[in-house]
């Protein structure tokens, strides 16, 4: 029974969210850092969960640890738990760094992990112990996305040094795929820049198959490259909304609420390059004009005929895809991305949605589209039910986003491109590319493909050709 | 290498007061004759990674999970409804395409800030009501995350009053994560809803002379639809499903068949010894993983019966199913003889999949519980020994009685005795048909695996999705025992040949050949594994 019910009604519970749990995106950054092994401190059954959905988007071991609170621990406090976690990821893994994020049990009964840390420190001072980092991440506070830059904002401020600034620049590019994340080193390298990229989980989340058994697999933004943001002379940050926003949480007034390259340009005066997702020809000119800039070197020829080989198949594929009606979900800033991309191609965006609720959602998108499309629709805070019941007004051609919107696609008949995260119906997650030239040219070959296969398939004539 | 060292050389690795506690979880097994204890149901250790889920998770995914037509709201934040969104693969028939299926729904109340603060109660009688208002469902469950536990809120309480305000069957589970040693502990809680809430409510029996219930079977892959063609076709009614392609209803008239067969004994043995004393329903354990092991059960069925019809229909039934399966074993068995087997997954999976590994001639070198008891390993005889400790003493233990109106016994003392060799509330464990020799570990740890894995090689090993790619990145393929990695069914005559099917392309995959790449002069150490 998969019909819309009651449309045109505001709902106080969540039926079937476009969210997910701030740990989770703490995760994915830990899994960022060389030789770091996560720690969800907080209930088993979290780490589990994360586990479980991190490895059937990624298909890769992902290990998180947990500190495993029963009913005793809610009541006394997390710190033998704690310290137990620790002794035993370190006996048995050994790592270089350990990453722990909160959870909704830590965080309700106000567990201070800065302070338990600082504890296990100094009882253990005289051994050589690994790094600690830490996010502060309950579930009841923002998405997955929230999680994940203060994963990466709070790593930073730890751990950045001060010092005389240096010729090499920093990279956060936001939560976006393996593949994206070589593609994006592949360009700084080409363009001769010293970077730190962070996080970086290319390999680590994506590993060739191996020689050895790795306990904790290689790749990840060493420990020491992380230092090193503090003296670059620019960050380059992905996304407009990042955790800026926040109309729900204590992210508007708290201390929190910083990224890490403005914590970087307070604190250590690293000038901040405030970038969108290079998605589509706009964002990514600016980002490789900005390239140009830092390097003071012209784009390499190599991505130059990148470009004009999309423009060319803007050009050839125009009449596929021109006056198309697309619903676009997904986290935030992937979303105002894929907009600004769809807005080159004629797309329109009839319904932008995202469950984040950073309240600047739809600044941004009438930012990049200009008033271009006055009828369409952008929502925060959005559920997949509540998208299903715009369906029938919206009369959508093809749904861009993540897994989750299958089963509404499925219902309409109309094509899926998956993008973003989870992608858990499809294979190859890890490798699809949304960044630059190159990863446009996938999503607009994909795109236009998928609009021409539903046409070819609901040919009476069963044309060849198309 | 000899088990025993490997426990050694394992247990090395561990701080003395860890390796003390897991010491006591791994096991050399001394044979059937001699079955030792072993600790199992035990708090894994902090920082140890393990395979286990949480007490939400067994109580909303794993029991009431494969029922279509209940509403299950989650109250709490949001991740905990969005990671147990339809991620089991159970499935579900309803009869026509308008029938209730909510199972496709992650309800939940997303309590935010405020709701921690402030308590969620008034939010989650309105999520409620929009549920009721959404779908007019026959009923919603209510099930806590762990926030609900620690600022109070009570969910029965609320689900009382929405059961009075909106007429339907309403009822909560105090399920919050951190309340037990695993998943087990909500299977508990949700068995205890049942009996509780649900089973009794209305005497309107499926049609048919040999009525049964089929207890801890969840529909992954399709199980249940190959179970229900085996039955119907034997002439025995399914009057209700515990809960692989079950409704609510089928729970409510659960007191009207005359028998329970218990699939998974871990997660269900409770309803079934509750049933029995208050409805006065038997039970005794099957297992239709495996086709020699579906024959025996059907057979026991059939025995339970007595009728000598039904029993040459069953006769008839398993020669036709196994005359396809054998064909199909004949083919396959050359290939996979010999080869060996590692299971480390549920509460009842790692012992029933040994009979369909044992047809295809391969043996089972080591073996263990995700969430098992000890007598799922030893039997139910050492019920009465297990030490309660904090964790168990935690989850309710609910006493029932004959019910004055509804206790009917199935059988005279004297039938029953008669019967006896049906082994009536039995369960001799997963020890009992292991051989001597093999490793038998408990909730196996991360670092576990990688060793056993390390020193064994294994030909295949089974576990779930977290372990799948690490296994098959030291070159050694998982099997899904949880998912089936999208395949199924495997229950049955027609799921073992599927399974078989399976396990030879996995077994015989050449893929491990491709490892090396041509340039590499230096023989790698995956060139053992390639077999």
């Amino acid at each position: 029974m998969e019909a819309v019910k009651s449309p045109k009604k505001t709902f106080v519970s969540t039926r079937n969210a476009c969210k997910l749990c701030a740990p989770l995106g703490a995760s994915v950054v830990f899994k960022g850092i060389k030789g770091c092994l996560p720690m969800i401190h907080g209930s088993q059954g979290c780490a589990t969960y994360i586990r479980r959905y991190m490895i059937s988007h990624f298909k890769e071991p992902v290990d998180i640890a947990s500190s495993n609170f029963s009913e005793e621990t809610t009541i006394f406090g997390g710190n033998r738990n704690f310290n137990t976690g620790i002794e035993n990821i370190i006996q048995q893994y050994n790592p270089e760094v350990i990453g722990i994020a909160s959870a909704c049990l830590s965080e309700t009964i106000g567990e201070d992990i800065p302070r338990l840390i600082r504890e296990y420190r100094t009882v253990n001072a005289s051994k050589a112990l690994p790094v600690f980092v830490n996010a502060s991440t309950p579930s009841y506070q923002g998405t997955h996305m929230d999680g994940f830059h203060e994963a990466v904002s709070s790593v930073v401020a730890n751990l950045a040094e001060c010092g005389e600034t240096g010729t090499h620049i920093n990279i956060f590019p936001g939560f976006v795929s393996p593949a994206d994340l070589r593609h994006l080193k592949d360009i700084l390298t080409d363009f001769g820049l010293d970077y730190v990229l962070f996080p970086d989980y290319s390999d680590s989340l994506d590993n060739p198959h191996w020689k050895e058994y790795q306990i904790i697999p290689e790749g990840g933004t060493a420990v020491s490259e992380i230092k090193r943001t503090g003296t670059a002379k620019a960050s380059l940050e992905f996304g407009y909304i990042l955790n800026l926003g926040g109309i729900n949480s204590r992210i508007t007034e708290s201390k929190a609420a910083f990224t890490a390259a403005q914590w970087l340009e307070k604190n250590r005066s690293v000038i901040r390059c405030k970038l969108g997702m290079p998605i589509g020809i706009n964002e990514t000119d600016r980002f490789f004009k900005q390239l140009e800039e830092l390097s003071g070197k012209p784009t390499p020829n190599r991505y130059e005929r990148q470009r004009g080989r999309l423009v060319d198949a803007y050009v050839d594929g125009h009449k596929y895809v021109f006056g198309k009606r697309a619903i676009v979900y997904g986290d935030e800033d992937m979303v105002v991305g894929l907009v600004a991309f769809l807005t080159e191609i004629g797309i329109e965006p009839v319904l932008v949605a995202s469950g984040g609720e950073s309240g600047i959602l739809k600044r941004e998108i009438e930012r990049i589209t200009e008033g271009k499309y006055p009828q369409m629709k952008v929502v925060s805070g959005m559920d997949f039910e509540s998208i299903n019941e715009m369906t029938e007004e919206l009369k959508p051609d093809i749904f861009i986003g993540n897994s989750k919107g299958y089963y509404i696609s499925r219902r309409l008949g109309i094509p899926l491109v998956r993008v973003g995260f989870p992608v858990h119906d499809r294979f190859g997650a890890q490798r699809l590319q949304h960044l630059g030239y190159e990863g446009t040219q996938q999503l607009f070959d994909r795109i236009t493909n998928a609009l021409i296969e539903y046409k070819q398939e609901h040919s009476p004539v069963g044309y060849k050709y198309i | 290498m000899d088990p025993q060292r490997w426990k050694q050389e394992v247990l090395k690795k561990y701080p003395s007061k860890v390796a003390k506690k897991r010491e006591k979880s791994i096991m050399v097994h001394e044979g059937a004759d001699n079955i030792k204890p072993i600790q199992a149901n035990v708090r894994t250790i902090p920082g140890i990674i393990t395979q286990r889920g949480c007490t939400y998770a067994g109580c909303k995914g794993v029991v009431l999970g494969p029922t279509r037509d209940i509403v299950n709201l989650v109250h709490g934040p949001i991740g905990c409804s969005f990671y147990a969104w339809l991620t089991r693969r159970n499935q579900t028939l309803p009869p026509t395409p308008d029938s209730p299926n909510y199972m496709m729904y992650s309800f939940s109340t997303d309590m935010q800030d405020s709701n921690i603060v402030f308590g969620g109660e008034i939010k989650l009688k309105q999520a409620c009501r929009e549920a009721f208002e959404l779908f007019k469902p026959k009923a919603i469950g209510i099930f806590s995350t762990c926030p609900v536990g620690l600022i109070g809120d009570d969910v029965h309480a609320v689900a009382r009053e929405m059961k009075e305000e909106l007429g339907i069957n309403i009822f909560g589970f105090s399920c919050e994560g951190y309340k037990g040693v695993s998943q087990s502990a909500g299977h508990h809680i949700a068995n205890n809803a049942l009996v509780k809430h649900v089973i009794g409510l209305t005497d309107k029996a499926v049609e048919g002379k040999y009525k049964i219930n089929m207890l801890g079977e969840y529909n992954i892959g399709g199980d249940a639809f190959e179970l229900e063609r085996i039955l119907d076709k034997c002439g025995i009614s399914l009057n209700s499903s515990f809960s692989g392609n079950s409704t609510m209803e089928q729970f409510e008239r659960a007191h009207m068949a005359d028998l329970n067969v218990v699939m998974c004994h871990r997660s269900i043995n409770y309803v079934a010894e509750m049933m029995e004393k208050k409805y006065g329903i038997p039970w005794f354990k099957v297992n239709f993983i495996g086709a020699e092991a579906s024959a025996k059960s059907l057979r026991k069925i059939a025995d339970y019966f007595g009728d000598q019809d039904l029993k040459n229909r069953v006769e008839e039934v398993i020669a036709e199913e196994l005359a396809i399966v054998k064909k199909s074993i004949d083919e396959i068995k050359p290939r996979t003889d010999g080869k060996m087997a590692m299971l480390f997954v549920g509460g009842s999976r790692a012992h029933h999949y040994q009979e369909l590994f044992n047809e295809l001639g391969m043996s089972t070198l080591s073996a263990g519980y995700e969430f098992g008891h000890r007598d799922d390993y030893e039997g139910r005889r050492v019920i009465p020994t297990i030490t309660i400790d904090a964790d168990s003493r935690n989850i309710e233990e609910l006493t029932v009685e004959a019910d004055p109106m509804k206790f009917k016994p199935r059988k005279t003392e004297e039938e029953l005795k008669a019967l006896e060799a049906l082994d009536f509330n039995g369960y001799d464990g997963m020890l009992a048909e292991m051989a001597k020799g093999t490793l038998i570990i408990d909730d196996l740890s991360h670092y576990e695996m990688e060793k056993l894995i390390e020193i064994y090689h294994p030909d295949v090993f089974c576990a779930g999705i977290k372990e799948k790619y690490c296994v098959q990145k030291m070159g050694i393929p998982l099997k899904q025992l949880h998912s089936y990695d999208y395949g199924g069914p495997y229950a049955g005559f027609e799921g073992a040949v599927n399974f078989y099917k399976d396990i030879d392309m996995i077994v015989n995959t050449s893929i491990w050949k491709m490892i090396k790449a041509p340039w590499e002069a230096e023989p790698v150490i995956e060139a053992e594994y390639a077999a």
